[in-house]
């Protein structure tokens, strides 16, 4: 739902600006003649969000509350029991750490290499569209999918990318070594959201007008300096759009990724928060402590988002 | 015009549903696909093709997991399925679900179906039978842990292609295959089933109170004794000189040995149809690895697998169906199709008898191991099977905190004395759930 939302606002944004035009889209506000038609246009929103979103969510709250058997026969108040049984949890405390290096390493990565990729793209000139069709492609990927595919490429016994590294020297078994595991959950979701940050990029590049950059050219800036100083502070609102929707992405949508080729393991070294609420409900039909966790999730994830739209927002230029 | 087609499509609805009533139906969710899931099949085939008053009907729901969130989504709005294919660990959680499911013994007795308990192999019966022995759930596919080794590897390394016994010979053993250059010399599938759950029936040690929680829902687990804590340092020692090489939490060393990667291995029974199948190996079962210097072992072993549970709220008629049809599953020459065809044990003696006397244990050596080694000798308090809670988290933190030693982060004492510590609180919210 966020994304939609925020998609929205962003391609609106990263519109070509010209002359007359940018004047305008700087005034936001559309003035609606009738009351009530501005209401009926977000009405569908609205009912979507509060069917898929605020009802799973207000269930999530009361199951985190209560007691209760697979099959829901027996049901019991016990109050804030099931946080409390969390906190005291030292592994799932530990979750917490996983959670936040696997967040920022999928959100840096996936916003670097697409920023790369697009900045590259974009000075394609023959063939550009062939690339940038390769490029969005493995959106279309299944998370659990893609986590299969990287899981092969890397298996331990047979893996194309195991058999290489093994001729390098290197002692590939992400089976049993936490790091390696990280490292390739960290692939996998990367590669997944690379397409998605790669479109709005390229958007967001196309809407910086040429002249600055001739401008600059001519005044003798190289192109990384160009790159520097002119194209990059005009990404940053998509880069802090993608910010948010990467973090979005690694805490909630990663949980096929790890599911498909970890499991949380070996030990708990990939063991995400989401992870462990889909384990723990799904898997193992424990729908307390599963909510308890969805709930402290949202919280999180609560938090991080005003925080960055409070704290990083300010630094940003529209 | 309009109406009056509506009124016919109507009738004629009607009409084609009241046809279709006169034959019961049946659902059955499984969680079996390729070979396993075409057997399932033939047998559901074969029962309605022999009557015509009932109808099986068979879904794939998915993982086994997934099959039982399903039926649990499924239950909650009133639609289970009548009969569920669920794994041996979810087996204390369908069994605490007494309003949910009603037990094949009631079941049968209901129906007036003829039913014989005592025709039933122990230990296969026993865990999933209450401390009375009625039959709680219908054993449906049985495995066990069983020993592999693939002779080729021996010889290559001059050795007598022959499988070692116990653990001290299995580690000369491997230390000769090793030095010989065997890259892969020693893996295990299902880590927690094999090292813990099997491990402990075989040496007869429990791994939990009350009858390995077959006595009740306030048990603790015991996995953490001097015994386990051998077990499991001398694993991760082997892991440690390149003597064991750690494959994941489930089959995955099932296609490591069958794709000739590795000399010997513990892994299902189940995965000797692979093993022929894939021709890569010149394979040899035998029983378990044992330590000669425990008093009693080896035991016996305890099955894997799944059984099928039967769900309330059907009508009194459509449980007759379910009876006859699970009388059909018991019957001796359906469950030697169903053994012979797919590996898994057969679960009465009159059909390990039948299999026996057709000749097929004599023209497939091995075959019949996985029996020999359930039923090795008569089961006690420590080698009926087990039954904890929430047992699918339970097996999770075994399993992470043996990779937690396997990969050297943590000591064996340490890391059992943490999973039993975890494994009890998931056992006394459990226990705090099903009050």
């Amino acid at each position: 739902m966020t994304r939609s939302g925020a998609a929205t606002k962003s391609c609106v944004n990263s519109r070509r600006p010209t002359g007359k035009q940018k004047k305008r889209s700087v005034e936001k506000r559309v003035v609606f003649r009738s009351a009530w038609l501005p209401y009926g246009l977000v009405a569908p929103q609205i009912a979507i969000t509060l069917v898929f979103f605020f009802w799973p969510a207000a269930q999530a709250v009361w199951f985190s509350v209560h007691l209760q058997d697979a099959f829901g026969l027996k049901s019991q108040f016990v109050g804030l029991q099931n946080f409390a049984a969390l906190f005291k949890d030292g592994n799932y405390l530990a979750s917490f750490k996983v959670t936040a290096v696997f967040s920022v390493l999928v959100a840096f990565f996936g916003i670097a290499t697409s920023l790369l990729l697009a900045t590259m793209a974009d000075r394609v000139l023959r063939g550009a569209m062939a690339y940038k069709t390769l490029l969005i492609w493995p959106y279309a990927v299944a998370p659990a999918i893609a986590g299969v595919l990287w899981a092969f490429l890397f298996a331990p016994s047979i893996g194309i990318v195991t058999f290489v590294l093994k001729g390098w020297g290197v002692d590939w078994n992400w089976i049993i070594q936490g790091d390696q595991a990280m490292l390739l959950v960290v692939i996998a979701s990367v590669w997944k959201q690379i397409s998605y940050n790669f479109l709005f990029f390229l958007a967001g590049l196309q809407s910086i007008p040429k002249s600055l950059i001739e401008a600059a050219a001519i005044d003798g800036a190289g192109p990384l300096r160009r790159f520097w100083t002119i194209v990059f502070p005009l990404l940053s609102p998509t880069t802090f759009f993608l910010l948010v929707v990467n973090i979005v992405y690694a805490f909630f949508d990663t949980f096929g990724v790890i599911d498909a080729t970890t499991q949380g393991g070996p030990g708990q070294s990939t063991n995400i928060l989401v992870y462990k609420v889909y384990h723990d409900g799904v898997k193992a039909a424990d729908l307390g402590g599963s909510s308890a966790q969805s709930v402290i999730l949202m919280f999180i994830v609560i938090v991080l988002t005003v925080a960055q739209f409070r704290f990083i927002e300010r630094k940003v230029q529209y | 015009m309009r109406i009056k087609h509506v009124v016919v499509a109507l009738a004629a609805a009607g009409l084609y549903s009241g046809g279709a009533l006169a034959q019961t139906e049946i659902q059955w969710w499984h969680s079996m696909t390729g070979a396993l899931g075409e057997a399932l099949n033939g047998l559901a085939n074969k029962f309605n093709a022999g009557q015509k008053d009932y109808k099986v009907v068979t879904t794939y729901k998915g993982s086994y997991p997934e099959s039982m969130t399903a039926a649990i989504a499924a239950f909650r709005a009133g639609s289970a399925p009548h009969l569920l294919q669920v794994f041996e660990v979810g087996t204390a959680t369908m069994m605490a679900a007494k309003g949910a499911i009603v037990p094949v013994a009631k079941v049968m007795t209901d129906a007036k179906e003829p039913f014989d308990p005592n025709a039933y192999l122990p230990t296969v019966t026993g865990y999933y039978s209450d401390l009375k022995g009625n039959m709680l759930s219908f054993p449906f596919n049985s495995s066990t842990a069983l020993f592999y080794i693939d002779r080729n590897k021996f010889k290559a390394a001059g050795l007598p292609p022959v499988p070692p016994k116990t653990w001290k010979e299995l580690i000369a053993v491997a230390e000769k295959l090793k030095a010989a250059g065997q890259q892969c010399v020693y893996t295990t599938g299902w880590p927690s089933w094999v090292h813990i759950e099997n491990f402990s029936a075989w040496h007869n040690v429990p791994i939990g109170t009350k009858q390995n929680g077959m006595g009740g829902f306030d048990t603790q687990f015991t996995f953490n004794s001097p015994l386990h804590v051998k077990h499991v340092s001398m694993l991760a020692d082997m892991a440690k000189k390149g003597l064991f090489t750690y494959a994941g939490r489930t089959n995955q060393a099932d296609g490591k040995f069958q794709a000739g990667e590795c000399a010997m291995a513990t892994i299902s029974a189940g995965a000797l149809g692979g093993t022929i199948k894939a021709g890569k190996t010149d394979w040899e079962l035998s029983m378990l690895p044992y330590h000669d210097d425990v008093k009693g072992a080896p035991q016996n072993s305890i099955i894997g697998g799944a059984s099928l549970w039967v769900m309330s709220g059907r009508k009194a008629e459509e449980y007759k169906g379910v009876a006859k049809f699970l009388a059909f599953l018991s019957r001796p020459e359906v469950q030697m199709e169903w053994h012979t065809s797919t590996g898994y044990v057969p679960i009465t003696k009159a059909a390990y008898e039948l299999t026996q006397k057709s000749g097929f244990y004599a023209k497939n050596p091995g075959r019949d191991l996985p029996v020999r080694q359930l039923t090795n000798r008569t089961p006690t308090e420590n080698s009926k099977g087990l039954r904890f809670g929430n047992f699918v988290q339970g097996r999770t933190v075994i399993e992470e905190e043996l990779e937690n030693v396997i990969s050297g982060k943590k000591e064996a004492k340490a890391a059992l004395d943490d999973a039993v510590r975890r494994g009890n609180e998931i056992l006394r919210q459990f226990e705090a759930a099903n009050r």
